[in-house]
């Protein structure tokens, strides 16, 4: 019986589409633009001007702040603009605009940093941030940041290969396409946080690479490779700790707290480039499929390049195509302009047809339990929805709202077709009025 | 790229899952089927006809409170069909049509509509229309024999036979006589419409099961209740013989499996769901024991069903996360 957490979903995952297709190099767009806050954090100042020459992987944006991580230029060329820019979010941001030189030209800074990590663990956290390295499954959380507050703390460290989401297998192919690289990329992790022990955790559905990562690793007893139930959403942190080891984070707490620290496969495989060869976070695997594309890809792109370059890529949209999102249907952001650029965080480009939202006119709760039995995290949504509706801020407290951690599966699940998670939203946005409200009192 | 393609933009999540409230109703209908058949059998046409009166009377008052207070139709939902079929479940098969209508009126709109329709009631609609007929008690306590009728299509109800019930010998503290356990198991007794077959019920059961449609913890903690309470005090001298005859006589199943289950009027969370059965099983014990008629199902069901809201609340789930270590101060509380 494979481990597994509260409650989940099991959608069709609809990664057939793209599972068997070799990452593709989209080779670098005329123009970039790179949004200054391609991270979780304070967003990073840019440090080129316009009319400036760049050359690719110079640093063209950093903070001061601990809690964020520097920008490099993804191609060589010429700084068109340093102005707000839309994106992908849908707020404006800070943004460089890059004219590429068709040259992908190095910088000097890139060069292989593999003697320098050799004695100072210190040292790896440092290339680590200086590589711009965040979350890559998608939360894009500062991953130099992550480490040094889990210096001392953390016991065994997490590597997530789950990739739960529908649709996406970006982490599957480097996965199989690179699996040395990640298993090195992770023996620089545990070193940067003088570990020395990891877990692999990969949902059964990606048994290839199970297979394959299990050959490359050998008699080798540093990383331990451990296969999950496919189930949505076994990718979330707190969800894949509890299906791994069976401890739940304590509420509001981090990993950190019961002594574990988690990583994406993709983050692992971008550690191992950064100190092997130098190169920063300039550009990423993204896959772009769902029913709405001709023609379901892999793609390595460069963060900033526009969204679509990839549909393109991708032989365009179907005719029915309605709906497109950055990341996976259950969590990805819907986006209503396909010009903005692909960020760090970016697993996929999903197009949807217009018939997998089943939206009705009255939604209606029939009481069915069932946003219940699916929630990871033993949360009540049919109370929550109700308690939302009639603005009862304290039972909505009660009944631990900020918990949610917005999966989706209750939404997805409930034969009413009610919006739930859409009004946990609102209930948290509520719940924080009220407290501004009474802290200003 | 093409600006032909205009782009919706919706909260996440953007996909969901096919099974919606009609396809839930369509289940349970379904498993209705055989138990429907099996009472036709035994007990003619007739009982066609009253089914299919209530049925179409349910649907009617849903779609006409609904038109009348200019709310969304919502009869595609197939919600007031399985209330009709329920109801007629309830029903001897002698019930004049009328009195069917008016149980349906009750059901629909008093308890159903005029709190809010589908999911608000907090009493199983079916069920609330059956206590409500019993203002006409000899009505509703006239039990036709098993296969009596002279001719299958006959409507007629002043010719039919009567026959007493298992449960009333069972009230009487006596196991029935002249009826074998294997005939009242396959439903060749006396009995409401829906209720004389329990393998017939058992089967419908099973395919809700199946498709997940209810879950086994009402139903098992329901009839397990029934069953060890009946075993451990039976009346008369056979332990399993009274057991057993307990559990198939009366609208026990139908209870259990159908009414029991109903997502409005029972429990959310896991342990509510088992206390929701259990109490039910102790109430309908109770009623069959020392109350002053014979079948306990309908207001245990009822009394359970006005329980829910403090049966929820007091099952809340535990915390993700705060168990183990002393619970620390919440980032949110800052």
């Amino acid at each position: 019986m494979l481990r597994s957490f509260y409650g989940g979903i099991h959608p069709d995952d609809g990664k057939a589409m793209s599972r068997n297709i070799k990452i593709e190099i989209l080779p670098a767009p005329e123009q970039v633009v790179i949004p200054m806050s391609l991270h979780v954090g304070t967003p990073c100042e840019p440090i080129v001007k316009v009319g400036d020459n760049v050359l690719l992987g110079q640093k063209i944006g950093d903070s001061k702040n601990t809690i964020s991580a520097p920008i490099h230029a993804s191609v060589s060329g010429t700084v068109k603009a340093v102005e707000p820019r839309l994106h992908p979010n849908g707020r404006m941001v800070m943004s460089v605009v890059i004219d590429s030189d068709g040259k992908d030209s190095f910088h000097a800074d890139v060069a292989p940093q593999k003697e320098k990590c050799q004695s100072d663990q210190r040292a790896i956290v440092d290339i680590i941030r200086e590589a711009g390295i965040v979350g890559m499954g998608g939360a894009a959380f500062p991953t130099h940041f992550k480490i040094s507050s889990g210096l001392g703390k953390t016991e065994t460290m997490i590597i997530n290969g789950a990739e739960c989401e529908p649709y996406i297998t970006a982490d599957h192919r480097i996965m199989l396409e690179s699996p040395e690289e990640i298993l090195s990329g992770i023996r620089y992790l545990l070193k940067a946080m003088d570990l020395n022990r990891a877990i692999l955790a990969v949902e059964s559905n990606k048994k290839d690479a199970v297979r394959l990562l299990r050959e490359k690793l050998g008699e080798d007893k540093d990383i331990e490779i451990k296969v999950l139930r496919t189930r949505y959403p076994q990718g979330s942190e707190k969800q894949l700790i509890q299906s791994v080891t069976g401890r739940q984070v304590p509420p509001g707490g981090l990993p950190a707290d019961v002594g574990y620290a988690v990583f994406n496969v993709y983050t692992a495989w971008s550690v191992n480039r950064a100190i092997e060869q130098g190169i920063p976070a300039i550009d990423r695997v993204v896959t772009v499929s769902g029913p709405g594309v001709t023609e379901p890809k892999n793609l390595r792109v460069r963060i900033g390049t526009p969204v679509s370059k990839l549909i393109e890529a991708a032989g365009g949209l179907r005719d029915n195509a309605e709906k497109i999102m950055m990341g996976g249907p259950m969590m990805g952001i819907p986006l209503f302009d396909t010009d903005v650029p692909i960020i760090k965080g970016t697993n996929a480009i999903v197009a949807l047809t217009g018939d997998e939202n089943r939206s009705v006119e009255a939604p209606k709760c029939i009481r069915c339990g069932r946003c219940v039995s699916v929630c990871p995290m033993n949360l009540l949504p049919i109370y929550m929805y109700l308690y939302e509706r009639n603005d009862d801020i304290r039972s909505l407290e009660k009944l631990n709202v900020t918990d949610c951690i917005e999966c989706g599966s209750c939404t997805y699940i409930c034969p009413g077709r009610l919006h739930l998670v859409q009004s946990f939203r609102n209930a948290k946005a509520k719940l924080n009025a009220q407290k501004a409200k009474t802290g200003q009192a | 790229m093409d600006q032909a393609h205009k782009l919706k933009v919706s909260p996440s999540p953007h996909i969901r899952y096919l099974e919606d409230t009609r396809s839930i109703m369509l289940d349970v209908i379904i498993a209705l089927v055989p138990s429907l058949a099996v009472s036709t059998y035994i007990f003619g046409f007739r009982a066609l006809v009253l089914t299919a009166i209530t049925i179409g009377c349910c649907v009617f008052f849903e779609w006409g409170y609904r038109k009348l207070l200019k709310k969304s139709n919502d009869i595609g939902d197939l919600s007031a069909v399985v209330t009709g079929l329920l109801l007629a479940f309830c029903l001897p098969v002698t019930t004049p049509l009328w009195i069917a209508a008016v149980g349906a009126f009750f059901s629909i709109v008093v308890v159903k509509q005029l709190f809010g329709g589908i999911g608000k009631n907090f009493m199983n609609p079916a069920l609330a229309g059956r206590a409500f007929l019993f203002s006409w008690p000899v009505v509703m306590s006239t039990w036709v024999a098993p296969l009596s009728y002279k001719s299958f299509f006959s409507l007629k109800t002043a010719d039919a036979v009567t026959t007493a019930t298992p449960l009333s010998s069972l009230h009487m503290s006596q196991l029935p006589e002249g009826t074998t356990l294997m005939q009242s198991f396959f439903g060749q007794v006396g009995g409401s419409l829906g209720e004389v077959s329990a393998f017939a019920l058992i089967l419908g059961g099973i395919y809700l099961l199946v498709r997940r449609v209810i879950s086994p913890r009402i139903p098992l903690s329901y009839l397990l209740t029934v069953a060890v309470i009946t075993f451990i005090f039976p009346r008369g001298n056979d332990n399993l013989q009274w057991m057993l005859w307990n559990l198939c006589s009366g609208g026990l199943l139908l209870g259990a499996i159908f009414m029991a289950t109903d997502y409005s009027t029972s429990p959310v969370t896991k342990k509510g769901q088992i206390i929701f059965g259990i109490g039910c099983g102790l109430l309908t014990v109770f009623i069959r024991y020392f109350g002053a008629y014979p079948e306990g199902v309908t207001y245990s069901i009822l009394i359970m069903n006005a329980c829910v809201w403090l049966i929820d609340r007091a099952t809340y789930p535990r915390r993700f996360g705060a168990s183990g270590k002393p619970k620390k101060e919440s980032k949110s509380d800052g």
